[in-house]
């Protein structure tokens, strides 16, 4: 894994939900911030995203959920994650997530929540120090590629 | 940007050199015009009271599409209501109306709005969570069951399957011994702003059109007081529409579904009159003389449209006739209880432009859908704004204002330029098809959002006079995880007694209508009546119809 590729981003609207503008924020955001993001579109099934993560080699799953199901899609997800052995991708959730939703959403493997008012600058600042110990801790793990 | 008395020593340090030169905020109107300290006459020059404003109840319809608005009645305090299984929802309507809320407003869960069963695997998460759950004919009797729909208006929050719901609100009144041309109500039924912000689109952009005129077809021939479509402003706003915008795009809309009727051969003043709008107010760009002279502007622009551009004669097709959302996107996560004083404000607003009908905003906005207590209070600040403010006392108070005239004319032109500029590029349709207009709009969200992070809009508990302190988390509403186990039992046992022959016949005698490109109303109400699913419909119609793709608008 090259350090200085530029991070890559999948920001993906699971469940039916059709809100995707504060989606939309974060894309634009992220690219302006110099990332590579990919977004969705709506009503994507988890297998869908988790597919579009691998083929797309990203280094972060940004899920967007405003229709109070964010529990159940990110148990689904981060399960069928585990089961295909993924654990390098940071996966991130915004949308409107009651507070004590959020240690739930983490015990579920889910390493970043941002409920709706969190600031732009906490999420690109999360992502850059998350991804840049993983892709630390990722080469530990598997030794060097190449 | 600096708030006033943020800068008082300044003040007085400039003040030592003789004369006085306090320091002035700079501020800009949401179209970019620097808002003068104050105004005055010379700030309305050729501005004709008599033909500008009129009377109340007269055209131009400026000051409110009633001479006697609010002497007479107070706006509809209608709360937005709709959860889980239809008797939780009748419940809890029996609950608002021994509160005293005039009005219901309806709710419904995502599966229901997108034409998908409860027991779809694609609905599993979503069964009861945002709305009621409404599979079929049967579960829609549960909803108003005991609630006399002769005596009811109700305002049903549904787009793209609007015409199946619409159908079997029709039978539930049958079945009372109510007849159609008595209900009276709306469906929301507007496509359009679905593409652009709300996404609950299913079919491609034409035959949804069709649709729509389908129900406002049949609705003008058989239940003239309900009405058809709610053009909404709302969504397009939280999606981040400026405030010109959130009257400009929603006319678009409107005159779409106009034209799309007047091409069947009727007359602008058998359409428009059955029209209405949502408009919003409040929400992070909130600014209460804007949102005032931008719903008496809009009042005073339909009007014009409707006489001058479709020779409308009859004065019902230029009243604006509007309800108003308080958006919830203005209601912060930070320190939830500021919300209710947001609220207020924001239907202050509402009520100084003269709504007919206001969803007020809930403090717990950001977090859930409301809970009892939050809706209750919402209520309540309706309650107090009709009866302890005596803003109700007089028509259009703010009338004659310099600022508020002045904004008001420069509102309606900026409206008829961004209206103007989509036209020149081909309408509304070509721009949604196209994703320009749902660019556009994510770009203003955006920039809008970056003036938050950089402290330029404040939001007080946000990004200013924020608290340190550990917040005690509010209450929230939370979906009862049986729901969907007890909706998809319920769905069961309607599809075991239904006849499937009936039920196969009804579908298939629908889909030839609908490839026959007549109106479907004719064949949907004996595909309800055989106890149809909305699923089921839904899936005949697509096989016509297609599927929606979406543009790349990001």
């Amino acid at each position: 894994m090259n350090e200085r590729r530029p991070i890559r981003v999948l920001i993906a609207k699971p469940g039916l939900d059709g809100h995707d503008v504060g989606a939309k924020v974060i894309v634009n955001r992220l690219r302006n911030a110099g990332m590579e993001v990919i977004y969705t579109g709506l009503r994507q099934s988890t297998d869908k995203i988790i597919s579009a993560a691998i083929q797309e080699d990203v280094d972060v799953l940004g899920l967007s959920i405003l229709s109070g199901s964010h529990v159940e899609l990110c148990q689904e997800l981060m399960e069928r994650f585990r089961g295909k052995g993924i654990r390098d991708i940071l996966v991130i959730v915004g949308g409107i997530i009651p507070r004590e939703d959020i240690p739930v959403l983490k015990n579920c493997g889910v390493d970043g929540v941002f409920p709706v008012h969190s600031t732009l600058e906490g999420v690109e600042n999360f992502i850059r120090e998350q991804v840049s110990k993983k892709r630390g801790e990722g080469l530990r793990e598997k030794g060097p590629e190449i | 940007m600096s708030v006033p008395g943020g800068s008082e020593k300044k003040e007085k340090a400039s003040a030592k050199g003789g004369e006085k030169k306090p320091k002035i905020r700079e501020a800009y109107t949401s179209f970019g015009q620097p808002v003068k300290v104050h105004y005055g006459p010379e700030d309305l020059e050729g501005f004709d009271p008599r033909r500008d404003l009129g009377d109340p109840g007269s055209f131009p319809f400026t000051r409110g599409i009633y001479p006697t608005m609010y002497r007479s009645q107070l706006w509809t305090m209608r709360p937005y209501a709709g959860m889980a299984t239809a008797e939780e929802t009748n419940e809890r309507f029996k609950f608002l109306l021994n509160s005293g809320q005039t009005g219901l407003s309806l709710a419904f869960d995502l599966p229901t709005q997108l034409g998908l069963d409860s027991d779809d695997p694609l609905a599993r998460y979503d069964v009861g969570k945002l709305g009621v759950a409404v599979d079929t004919l049967d579960d829609m009797e549960r909803l108003f069951d005991g609630i006399p729909l002769d005596k009811m208006s109700t305002s049903f929050t549904i787009n793209s399957t609007a015409a199946i719901i619409l159908a079997m609100y029709v039978l539930v009144g049958k079945k009372q011994g109510v007849a159609p041309a008595q209900l009276r109500g709306t469906v929301q039924n507007d496509i359009l702003k679905e593409y652009v912000a709300r996404g609950t689109w299913i079919f491609p952009p034409k035959p949804s059109m069709r649709l729509i005129a389908d129900t406002i077809e049949y609705c003008i021939n058989q239940i003239p007081r309900f009405n058809p479509i709610s053009v909404s402003a709302t969504h397009i706003c939280e999606y981040g529409a400026k405030a010109e915008q959130s009257v400009s795009l929603p006319f678009l809309n409107a005159l779409a579904y106009i034209e799309e009727v007047l091409k069947r051969g009727y007359s602008v003043d058998q359409v428009a009159p059955q029209i209405v709008f949502h408009m919003a107010v409040g929400g992070r760009n909130f600014h209460l003389f804007e949102d005032v002279a931008k719903l008496r502007a809009a009042r005073r622009l339909w009007a014009r449209l409707m006489k001058e551009r479709y020779g409308a004669k009859n004065p019902e097709s230029m009243r604006l006739k509007f309800s108003t959302g308080a958006l919830g996107g203005g209601m912060t996560a930070a320190e939830p209880l500021n919300n209710i004083a947001r609220g207020a404000l924001f239907g202050l607003a509402a009520v100084l432009a003269g709504t007919r009908s206001l969803n007020g905003g809930c403090f717990d906005e950001a977090y859930a859908i409301p809970s009892d207590l939050a809706i209750r209070t919402a209520l309540r600040v309706q309650q107090i704004l009709g009866y302890e403010t005596g803003v109700t006392d007089t028509v259009d108070p703010l009338a004659g204002s310099y600022y508020v005239e002045s904004l008001t004319n420069q509102m309606e032109a900026k409206m008829r330029q961004t209206m103007e500029e989509i036209e020149n590029r081909g309408g509304i349709i070509k721009a949604i098809e196209e994703g320009t207009l749902q660019r556009e709009l994510a770009r203003q969200s955006y920039e809008h959002q970056e003036k938050i992070s950089r402290g330029e809009r404040i939001l007080v508990g946000v990004n200013r006079f924020t608290s340190k302190e550990e917040e005690k988390p509010i209450e929230v509403y939370r979906a009862n995880p049986k729901i969907r186990e007890n909706q998809t039992a319920r769905l069961k046992a309607v599809k075991d007694r239904r006849d499937p022959k009936r039920v196969q016949e009804t579908l298939s005698a629908l889909r030839q209508a609908a490839e026959k490109g007549e109106n479907i109303f004719p064949a949907l109400f004996p595909a309800v009546e055989a106890l149809a699913t909305a699923g089921e419909i839904t899936s005949a119609l697509k096989q016509v119809f297609g599927e929606y793709q979406e543009p790349r608008t990001v």
